[in-house]
């Protein structure tokens, strides 16, 4: 009896034959993924909106716990795992976030550099405007 | 003699190379690709949320983003869809153990929950609109439509993909072709879920904190 080593569908589960996916483990899966993503939405509402924490912080705490979130989806809902069978998906989840965050990282970078040099143009233009 | 032996002994109780195992099942076949194509669809919202990022601060002297976001509404969209989200993988359980009952159940709480959430974004865009935010008012309502509607555009896409799966459903069975489209309609709404909280955080909750 030998086994074949092809990796897992995305969204499979590792281990296990499609047709025994079905069971309460499964189950048991996709509830504990709901319980930790409505836990980390309900911080991210919290962290919105309460003025105990220090303000300048509140951005770099929400990203933080949306890659959490993140992270929990991707791992209960679509049971991305780091295993041996699951190397192909991972390599494109991988290759797929280098692209995001060079767009988004390079972007980001880019404009407020631009708008930083803008702004030291227009302060002037507007003093003229004064006189 | 005992060399060739001992090299078969050694191959039987490993398992198969996958180059030897043949071409894989046409169900990771077609989810892999599926799921290159999700990873490409987040590229692109990648874009749109680099876009929204640059101009989420030109408001042109029109409504900012505090002003116009209800919280209460956000909070509910985002509920229906990670509830939505949860019900559609109760449904894929379902499809696994190839059961009818859950398999309809779970379509239609996760079709109801996605509904849910359409119409309530629908309204908050038609309320914004009435009181003249509209994309043309400025660069940061341009790109919030432009973000946040091209997500609504695919929860409306995989509404009508599920209303087509539940009638291939009812009328071919679990065919493996039928099984396949389901388990990567399964993949898709999973995904869009993730882009939603990206959106709720980087829109709505960073839109509100000063």
């Amino acid at each position: 009896m030998t086994e074949t080593r092809w990796d897992v569908a995305p969204g499979d589960r590792p281990g296990i034959s499609v047709s025994e996916q079905g069971t309460f483990s499964g189950f048991f899966v996709y509830t504990i993924g709901l319980l930790l993503a409505v836990i980390l939405t309900i911080t991210s509402f919290w962290v919105a909106n309460t003025s105990v924490l220090w303000t300048p912080g509140v951005p770099a705490g929400l990203v933080v716990l949306a890659i959490a979130q993140m992270g929990v989806h991707l791992v209960f809902f679509l049971h991305i795992t780091t295993g041996p069978d699951n190397t192909n998906n991972i390599l494109a989840l991988a290759f797929g976030v280098l692209i995001v965050l060079l767009v988004l990282g390079g972007s980001i970078v880019i404009m407020a550099n631009l708008n930083e040099n803008m702004a030291a143009h227009t302060e002037p233009m507007n003093l003229q405007m004064q006189h | 003699m005992n060399i060739a032996v001992g090299v078969d002994d050694v191959h039987e109780g490993e398992l198969v190379n996958t180059s030897e195992a043949g071409p894989a099942p046409k169900r990771i076949v077609v989810s892999y690709g599926f799921w290159i194509f999700l990873l490409s669809d987040i590229v692109m919202f990648s874009a749109l949320f680099a876009g929204y990022a640059a101009l989420a601060r030109a408001t042109a002297g029109g409504p900012t983003g505090s002003q116009l976001f209800n919280q209460q509404t956000v909070a509910m969209e985002t509920a229906f869809l990670l509830l939505s989200s949860y019900s559609c993988g109760l449904m894929s359980l379902a499809i696994n153990s190839r059961g009818y009952f859950g398999t309809f159940l779970g379509a239609g709480v996760t079709f109801l929950l996605g509904a849910a959430f359409l119409s309530l974004e629908l309204r908050e865009f038609a309320t914004m609109i009435a009181i003249g935010a509209t994309p043309q008012r400025s660069a940061f309502l341009s790109a919030f439509f432009t973000l946040v509607g091209c997500h609504g555009l695919h929860v409306a896409v995989g509404l009508s993909w599920l209303v087509l799966m539940m009638i291939q459903l009812a009328m071919r069975g679990f065919s493996p072709v039928v099984e396949r489209r389901l388990h990567c309609f399964s993949l898709f709404w999973h995904a869009l879920d993730i882009i939603w909280v990206l959106i709720f955080t980087v829109v709505y909750l960073m839109g509100v904190v000063p």
